[in-house]
């Protein structure tokens, strides 16, 4: 058999477009499929809570106080009479929202300062380099305890907290990336015929290293909703009266023997989301591994 | 050895000193005046200067940058508002506790992730493998406060079989310590378990695939043999190097853990650090994890030129 008779399958695969490639690979892996639908869906949720026909999340029934679940409760009531669906529904927008925005916040200054140390190299690299192992030393957790702690207890804080913890991970991814599409040809040649410095970063630099920033960015979202609800399960995050999944597991947990329910489904839902990402984080990464190709 | 020890403490310096900048600068950038915190409700003037004065806070800021960074370097981290105790006899009354729990839940994840990635290596893409994955990637999703709360809920209150909460001294009582940590530990290990048993699947699939264990087959070695002797050992470098690393997931986890089971640890003291406003060992708290993580890095640097022949010379 001749070299040529072997080529066709490597060439087929090859030549077809890479955002094809990545979609029928990204489609046909069933945990990335599953974990899809699981974000979709509390993100419909989410999206939906203000006009869905439920109950007012934070109205009080001083009749129906810790009720099991029931056809005019489904999830059951809370301590106070509120009826748990409706928490949980509106739970759902402060997870999302907070695992959402603090990423964002993460990848915004994060990326520009890993770009610039993998770019400029020399001083300034070794400068944003030393603050960001400074950063990664101290565990994740402490670190936002400790900024929520001293900007105050707000979901906005946590929100900023948590996105400034999460900060260094992506300087770091960004730095490596950057690094190494710099050694790439295509790089040398448009320094050749003189390609500015904003319009190499813009349009050769970013485009290059976003597959694995896109692949961190879904895996620390489920990381920063785990987050959220722990901040806030300290008391640290959403306050009351205003619903969040962390906030109602730290009330449900004085009233374990009497009103199970009230810890049963705001964990299982933080689970849920936050298996959901991870799912979509492993198959994204799987899809746009080049090594897989 | 001890040259590449040298080098690496020497590489640490800048990388502490930039530690103590930020826990510094934590307290003096973000919003809110400590001293408002200390001075009470009254926040009385007179009580608020002397305060000011006390802590040198009418000083220029790089002045009481450096009596603060000199006064830590010689162990003094400062008072708790709390308890009016130094901040680092605090942390080492509430350290060993945390230990205990961190060792047990350890050792917990090692007997659950090492056997679990092995297995899922050596079935790799049958249903073993599969449940496995399912298996690790549920223990990273769930969160701990949550599964202890499920487990209090089951094994404590309808079982009856382990304590819900307290904490008992290794010293006072060892066998009912080792108990009333067991399902702390267990809740604490789980999310190890699921990281180390990734690991050790990704290291054992590199590993089974190489010649050495090619030819210990061809010897006809049986299969436990080659697994064991030719395979683990090998993937065991990297999976010791990640197992040190996880030191400080250990110590975050240790902070909702304690707070749920009510141990008296080092994670429940940064809580009522941050409830009680007691900036000065939230400060001291973050510094000594940073510290720490930083030595715990260089030691698994060491463990991993110790346990591998071809770093050394490099």
């Amino acid at each position: 058999m001749t070299a040529t008779a072997e080529l066709p399958v490597k060439l087929d695969a090859v030549a077809a477009k890479p955002q094809s490639r990545f979609r029928k690979k990204l489609t046909s892996s069933r945990p990335a499929f599953f974990g899809g639908i699981l974000v979709l869906f509390f993100v419909v949720v989410a999206l939906l809570a203000p006009i869905l026909p439920i109950a007012d999340p934070i109205a009080t029934d001083w009749l129906a106080v810790r009720k099991p679940p029931t056809s005019a409760h489904p999830f059951g009531t809370d301590e106070i009479g509120r009826d748990m669906l409706s928490r949980m529904i509106w739970g759902a927008r402060a997870s999302l929202l907070a695992g959402v925005i603090s990423v964002a916040i993460a990848v915004l200054l994060g990326v520009p300062f890993g770009v610039l140390a993998g770019y400029c190299r020399g001083l300034t690299d070794n400068v944003i380099s030393r603050f960001t192992e400074a950063l990664l030393a101290v565990p994740f957790l402490i670190l936002a305890i400790a900024l929520a702690a001293f900007m105050g207890p707000s979901l906005r804080n946590v929100m900023i907290a948590i996105g400034l913890s999460a900060m260094p991970l992506f300087i770091r991814i960004a730095r490596g990336q950057t690094m190494a599409v710099m050694t790439e040809d295509y790089i040398e040649s448009a320094r050749a015929i003189g390609i500015g410095h904003g319009a190499m970063v813009w349009r050769y630099i970013l485009p290059n290293i976003f597959p694995p920033i896109l692949i961190q960015a879904t895996l620390t979202i489920a990381t920063a909703i785990i987050a959220e609800a722990s901040l806030s399960f300290l008391g640290l995050g959403q306050q009351p009266p205003a619903p969040s999944w962390g906030s109602m597991l730290n009330t449900a947990k004085n009233f374990l023997e009497q009103a199970p329910w009230m810890a049963l489904y705001p964990g299982a839902s933080i689970f849920l989301v936050v298996l959901g990402f991870n799912l979509l984080g492993d198959g994204l990464r799987d899809a746009l591994d080049p090594r897989e190709i | 050895m001890l040259a590449f020890l040298g080098r690496r403490f020497l590489i640490a310096i800048p990388t502490i000193i930039l530690i103590s900048i930020f826990v510094f600068g934590m307290q003096k950038l973000l919003p809110g005046d400590p001293v408002l915190a200390m001075a009470g409700e009254e926040r009385d003037p007179e009580v608020i200067a002397f305060l000011r004065e006390k802590y040198h806070l009418n000083d220029p800021i790089t002045v009481q940058y450096f009596s603060w960074i000199s006064n830590a370097f010689r162990g003094d981290l400062g008072i708790s508002l709390r308890t009016n105790q130094p901040v680092l006899e605090l942390i080492g009354q509430k350290l060993p506790v945390t230990i205990q729990l961190a060792t047990m839940a350890l050792v917990i994840a090692l007997f659950i992730g090492i056997p679990a990635g092995v297995l899922s290596a050596y079935k790799k893409g049958t249903w073993v493998d599969w449940l496995a994955n399912i298996i690790a990637l549920s223990g990273l999703s769930i969160p701990n406060f949550w599964l202890g709360i499920m487990l209090i809920l089951l094994v404590s209150v309808n079982l009856g079989w382990l304590p819900a909460s307290g904490y008992r001294p290794l010293t006072e009582d060892f066998w009912l310590s080792i108990k009333t940590m067991l399902m702390p530990a267990f809740v604490l290990g789980t999310g190890l378990a699921a990281s180390l048993m990734r690991h050790t699947r990704s290291a054992m699939l590199g590993v089974l695939r190489s010649d050495y264990v090619r030819t210990a087959r061809a010897k006809g070695m049986s299969e436990g043999t080659v697994l064991v002797n030719h395979a683990l050992r090998n993937a065991m470098v990297p999976i010791v190097t990640v197992t040190t690393l996880l030191f400080g997931e250990l110590l975050a986890g240790a902070v909702l853990t304690e707070q749920i089971f009510t141990i008296p640890g080092f994670g429940k003291l940064v809580v009522d650090a941050v409830f009680n406003r007691d900036y000065a060992v939230v400060q001291g708290i973050v510094l000594c994890t940073g510290v720490a993580f930083i030595f715990m890095n260089i030691l698994a640097d060491a463990t991993y030129r110790v346990l591998n022949p071809r770093m050394r010379d490099k």
